[in-house]
């Protein structure tokens, strides 16, 4: 009986190495220690062996049991582990195909810098003020110390719709509206928006085009004030390296008037294509407002002063990014418009 | 303003400064230098000549042979100008030499003659065509008689000068003349300015002998001043008047007329010019036109002139139109021998109404527009007889014809220190303000620590005590300005919720996957009103630079759909673009109502995944989900019901409705309308985002998330083919009663096994009790209600 236990054992380890599958090693579990297999058998011949070789032999098949079920468990996890490479294996695919696509949109190059320059401001404790863009000749001219018959004051670069009333040419009346909404209260806005002025397209010119203008007015507001504001957002804008100057200039709305240059983000200051060989570029116009500005919004000139600036998102966008056509803002060309998809940061 | 160093040189001492030191000093003292122009840039041995022999090219007719004497040698060359004849002095190249435009003058052979350089135009020395005296614009220049033979011709051309071009902003009028500019300088560089020394002699004659003159207008016309030069002789004005004018860019004509014009460049003054003969009556008087009056200016256009127009007259018919232009009746020629000189200061209003009624603007009128200086008026008149006088041989008769109701008077402007301080942010000493007021060459009194200046009449533009900071300060220099930032109250800046939200939906619409675009505000009549939602009279502008942007828009869509053809014409055939802009509608106000909208518009693929064969075009549901998302965001529930939009596909078109009021349009582009765009399937969304955006969002507050099991139930049903989904979803949801939660479509079939005219429409409906786990029972009887009332509604369930 020894001998037949040890035959047996050897059998069944055998189809259990022979086994392939999950499949095959359940039917060898089946086969041998299923209700009617020889194992079971054995187990049940025991009655007739004599009574002191029961426990012996009760040992040997509880052992030889005990090792085919270690066995086959050992076996079953390997042939699940095969199972499972090739099934990863047949699952394999071709990482380097493309994914499917996000459809991206992304805004338009100028509100990027009109949203970079409204948000550098808000942080400051700017608002946004806005204003029609069909305006009044009062706000658009007059009450910017621009009367009737003045000679910056050109009927031929206007978009008139009656006598009085045109396209904006900047979004200075906003500044005007504001003054006179906020009836000497402290003012800190910037307005950003779109003007007109009589200008055939070309690659400089557009008769549409973008401006983003800043008004603070409260008491004691300097000139360094202004140039203080200034240099804090051309360090932002265009680089901590920037420095700044100021060049006298001309404004009807303002008194004194500066042109603020930046020093060249490409070269550096030595000379560049891009500066035209000065080291410097010129970004936005601004000074201190006129006291006839002040006092027609209604505010005393004596007591409260203030700046402005103003400047051309076009102008900065095409320094910043090489656009050389201002046209292409207003083509809509996806190839362009798509250039701007990106963080800067 | 063109400025020759050189010539400002005579009023004021520049020689410390390089021309490029110089433009910069001036730029950043507040005029900004545009460019420096050297004027003997690239040129080199150059020398007068001596054209000894003047004969034809024996190969040539229309080429000289010339013997040219240069001072040491004589050399042969060939000309081809047709001006060219024996016994001129000229401009000669010699070989070496180099001209402008990278051009070398070498010894040369032509058609076998020998030529050892070249006799020059002006055109070839650099000089714009447009300066070059007409008798010379198309052949060489000749020199006089006197030029020296073998000198440096670019020293007696007076070229080795560089010139400044200022761009003057129109406050700076003051440096519109050589003496402005001298002004300017001499505050920058702390120098004297020195005026010119008029002083001639004057004939036994007296002026009033021959003249008279009377102003009826003295408002328009403060001040005119006459001067009488009898005796000219009307000739070319000599080399370093010819060649200051054209460095100034102006054409020389003759003595007279080019003394006028120095005059005027020099002091700003502009002056005319009469032929007394030609004048017949010996009188000038000033007036108003008659009505019905004409006169043919220089220009030789005849004008009509009306009763607010001044003129200059003869006592009967008018001889100029008063600051803008001279009448050709009395223009000087070369017969000319007895000169009128006319200074005066016309007031700005009469010349711009003139100028603006004729449509003539003269370098003159320009100025008297923006008010020249009265106290130069008189100077100017004899500086003109002084050089008349020394230039054209002129007798200059004694005394002048003066008729004078002009304030001269200088303005007094009275400042503080502390203020000018103050409004700078800086502590300029008191000493150094005086100092630049000084420079300024502006009398200033110091006292009680005010400054009290008398302000030149030459600086029109200084009238309050904010033109005194800016004096100070760029001449003290802007660099000095410290840099701070405004103190006081300061409030947190941000958005408004309007401007947040509109943030938020720009965001969206990207997110979305459309590109922002901008279009033009301005479009044709045309296009104005089309795929308007509420489309009103237009808004028109009165002078239009073309048909193309002649009217304000009401719809952005016309512009998009620009953009959508723009890009699929250059093989892009899926384009998504949005905008926000605004439109411009008819209001009872004074402006029109301006709305702000949103639009987009898609064509082309929307899914482009070919490899796993997922491609799709754009289709109505594509935008309707764009709105249903955004609406989402904002927390509205926007509406949607079928509508008709001419331009549109009126079976795939729907108002949007917010409250039951229609705030924009979603659709197909019409296909007719696609095909003139040469555009595929396209489709638009606009909507009045003021309308949209308007109100500010409940706040926002959780639901409990369900803790109890829902249970869906589906309805297939068999409906018309015109029965829209939401009337059946409204019949579910009024039947389904507290416990149904959700209605969803998740299947719409048409075709196969359907009855013609017939759709079949799935729902799915989910049914949920907050408080506890529903019962089979329950959910039947709640869909019982559903389906009866679905069957009461017609319709039938499908089996
Ligand atoms: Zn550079």
């Amino acid at each position: 009986m020894e001998a037949e236990l040890k035959k047996l054992k050897e059998d069944v380890l055998g189809k259990i190495a022979e086994a392939s599958d999950s499949k095959e090693l359940n039917d060898v579990r089946v086969a041998y220690l299923g209700k009617k297999g020889p194992i079971t058998d054995l187990l049940k011949g025991m009655g007739k062996l004599p009574a002191e070789e029961r426990p012996k032999m009760g040992a040997l098949v509880n052992e030889m049991r005990q090792e085919v079920t270690e066995t086959l468990e050992a076996r079953k996890e390997v042939l699940e582990a095969e199972a499972i490479t090739k099934q990863l294996e047949a699952e394999s695919i071709d990482v380097t195909l493309p994914g499917r696509p996000v459809n991206l949109g992304n805004a338009h190059p100028l509100t990027r810098i009109i949203e970079e320059i409204e948000d550098l401001f808000i942080s400051m404790g700017y608002e946004i003020a806005e204003g029609p863009e069909v305006e009044k000749d009062y706000y658009n001219f007059e009450a910017l110390n621009l009367p009737k018959g003045h000679p910056a004051r050109d009927m031929q670069d206007s978009f008139y719709i009656t006598e009085d009333i045109l396209l904006r040419t900047h979004t200075s009346p906003v500044q005007a509206r504001t003054m006179e909404q906020k009836e000497g209260e402290p003012i800190r806005i910037i307005c950003p928006g779109k003007v007109y002025r009589r200008d055939n397209d070309d690659a400089t010119h557009s008769h549409q085009f973008m401006q983003i203008e800043g008004l603070v007015v409260g008491e004691g507001i300097r000139m360094s004030d202004l140039k203080g504001t200034l240099t804090v957002f051309a360090k932002k804008m265009f680089g901590d390296e920037r420095e700044i100057r100021l060049r006298p200039s001309f404004f009807p709305f303002t008194e004194p008037s500066v042109e603020m240059d930046i020093s060249c983000f490409k070269c550096g200051g030595t000379g560049c294509n891009v500066c035209k060989g000065t080291g410097w570029i010129e970004i936005l116009g601004a000074g201190m407002v006129h006291p006839n500005v002040l006092e027609m919004a209604g505010y005393d000139p004596k007591k409260m002063t203030g700046f402005a600036f103003g400047m051309g998102p076009e102008r900065i966008a095409m320094l910043k990014y090489g656009v050389d056509d201002i046209r292409q803002f207003y083509t809509n060309d996806t190839r362009f418009l798509s250039q701007f998809q990106r963080t800067e940061v | 303003m063109l400025v020759s160093i050189d010539w400002l040189k005579d009023y004021v001492n520049t020689q410390n400064e390089t021309a490029g030191e110089l433009a910069e000093k001036v730029t950043r003292a507040g005029i900004e230098v545009d460019a420096v122009i050297d004027r003997s840039e690239d040129l080199k041995k150059l020398v007068v000549g001596y054209v000894e022999e003047c004969g034809k090219h024996p190969e040539a007719d229309k080429l000289s042979l010339c013997q040219v004497n240069v001072g040491d040698e004589t050399l042969q060359i060939i000309c081809g100008a047709p001006n060219i004849a024996q016994g001129q002095k000229v401009v000669v190249a010699l070989p070496g030499a180099r001209l402008p435009g990278g051009m070398k003058i070498k010894k040369a052979k032509l058609r076998g003659e020998v030529s050892n350089g070249m006799i020059c135009s002006l055109q070839e020395l650099g000089i714009e065509g447009k300066v070059v005296p007409k008798a010379y614009a198309d052949g060489i220049y000749v020199l006089p008689e006197d030029a020296p033979t073998g000198t440096d011709a670019l020293d007696y051309l007076h070229l080795n000068d560089h010139v400044l071009e200022l761009g003057l902003t129109p406050n700076r009028a003051d440096a519109m003349s050589m003496l402005g500019v001298a002004y300017e300088v001499a505050a920058i560089l702390s120098e004297d300015v020195k005026l010119p020394a008029i002083n001639y002699e004057t004939a036994a004659e007296k002026a009033e002998s021959l003249l008279k003159l009377r102003v009826d207008a003295p408002d328009d016309n403060p001040l005119y001043v006459a001067k009488v030069v009898k005796n000219v002789k009307v000739a070319e004005s000599p080399v370093w008047l010819q060649q200051r004018l054209m460095a100034a860019g102006v054409r020389p004509l003759n003595n007279v007329v080019d003394v006028t014009n120095f005059v005027l460049l020099e002091y700003g003054q502009p002056l005319h010019a009469f032929d007394y003969d030609d004048l017949k009556t010996g009188e000038i008087v000033v007036r108003r036109a008659k009505d019905g009056e004409k006169i043919t200016t220089l220009d030789d256009q005849e004008r009509k002139l009306e009763p607010h127009h001044l003129v200059i007259t003869n006592g009967e018919e008018p001889v100029a139109l008063a600051g803008v232009m001279g009448g050709a009746n009395s223009e000087v020629s070369d017969k000319t021998s007895t000169v009128v000189i006319e200074s005066a200061y016309f007031a700005p209003a009469s010349v711009r109404q003139s100028s603006k009624d004729h449509g003539l603007r003269s370098d003159a009128s320009s100025r008297f527009e923006k008010g020249i200086d009265p106290n130069r008026v008189e100077p100017a008149a004899e500086r003109a007889a002084q050089l008349l006088a020394e230039l054209a041989g002129g007798d200059v008769l004694e005394g002048s014809l003066i008729a004078d109701s002009l304030d001269r008077s200088e303005r007094t402007v009275t400042v503080s220190p502390d203020f000018i301080n103050e409004r700078l942010g800086m502590k300029i000493p008191f000493e150094e303000m005086i100092a630049i007021l000084k420079r300024l060459k502006f009398e200033t009194e110091a006292a009680n620590n005010q400054l009290i200046i008398q302000v030149p009449t030459r600086r029109q533009d200084i009238r309050i005590e904010e033109d005194v900071v800016e004096e100070i300060a760029r001449l003290y220099g802007y660099d000095e300005i410290p840099a701070t930032l405004p103190v006081g109250e300061s409030v947190p800046g941000g958005l408004t919720p309007y401007q947040e939200k509109r943030r938020l939906t720009r965001r969206f619409m990207e997110s979305a996957g459309l590109l922002q675009a901008v279009t033009y505000a301005l479009t044709s009549d045309k296009a104005a009103r089309q795929f308007a939602l509420q489309p009103t009279e237009t808004t028109k502008l009165l002078m239009p630079m073309s048909e193309e942007r002649s009217v304000l828009r009401q719809s952005l869509i016309p512009h998009l759909l620009e953009a959508l053809t723009h890009n699929t014409a250059r093989q892009n055939d899926s384009v998504a673009l949005y905008e926000v802009g605004s439109v411009f509608l008819e209001s009872a106000g004074e402006l029109p109502d301006e709305q702000e909208h949103l639009a987009a518009a898609v064509t082309g693929l929307w899914v482009d995944h070919s490899w796993q064969g997922e491609k799709k075009a754009v289709d109505f549901y594509v935008l309707k989900g764009i709105i249903e998302g955004l609406a989402d965001k904002l927390g509205l529930v926007l509406g949607f019901e079928k509508g008709e939009l001419d331009g549109l596909h009126p079976g795939r078109t729907a108002f949007v409705l917010k409250d039951g009021e229609r705030i924009g349009i979603i659709g197909q582009v019409h296909p007719a309308e696609q095909k003139a765009r040469d555009l595929k399937e396209t489709y638009v969304l606009e909507l009045n985002l003021q309308a949209l955006l308007a109100e500010e969002a409940a706040p926002l507050l959780y639901t409990p998330v369900p803790r109890f099991p829902s249970i869906s139930r589906d309805i297939a049903l068999v409906l018309d083919q015109a029965t829209e989904a939401a009337a059946i979803e409204a019949v579910i949801r009024g039947a389904g009663g507290r416990l149904l939660k959700d209605v969803r479509v998740f299947d719409v079939y048409e075709g196969k096994n359907m009855e013609p005219g017939k759709k079949s429409v799935a729902f799915s409906l989910v049914y949920f009790d907050p408080e506890k786990t529903l019962t089979d029972e329950e959910v039947t009887e709640a869909h019982d209600r559903v389906l009866s009332a679905l069957a009461a509604a017609g319709a039938e369930q499908r089996s």
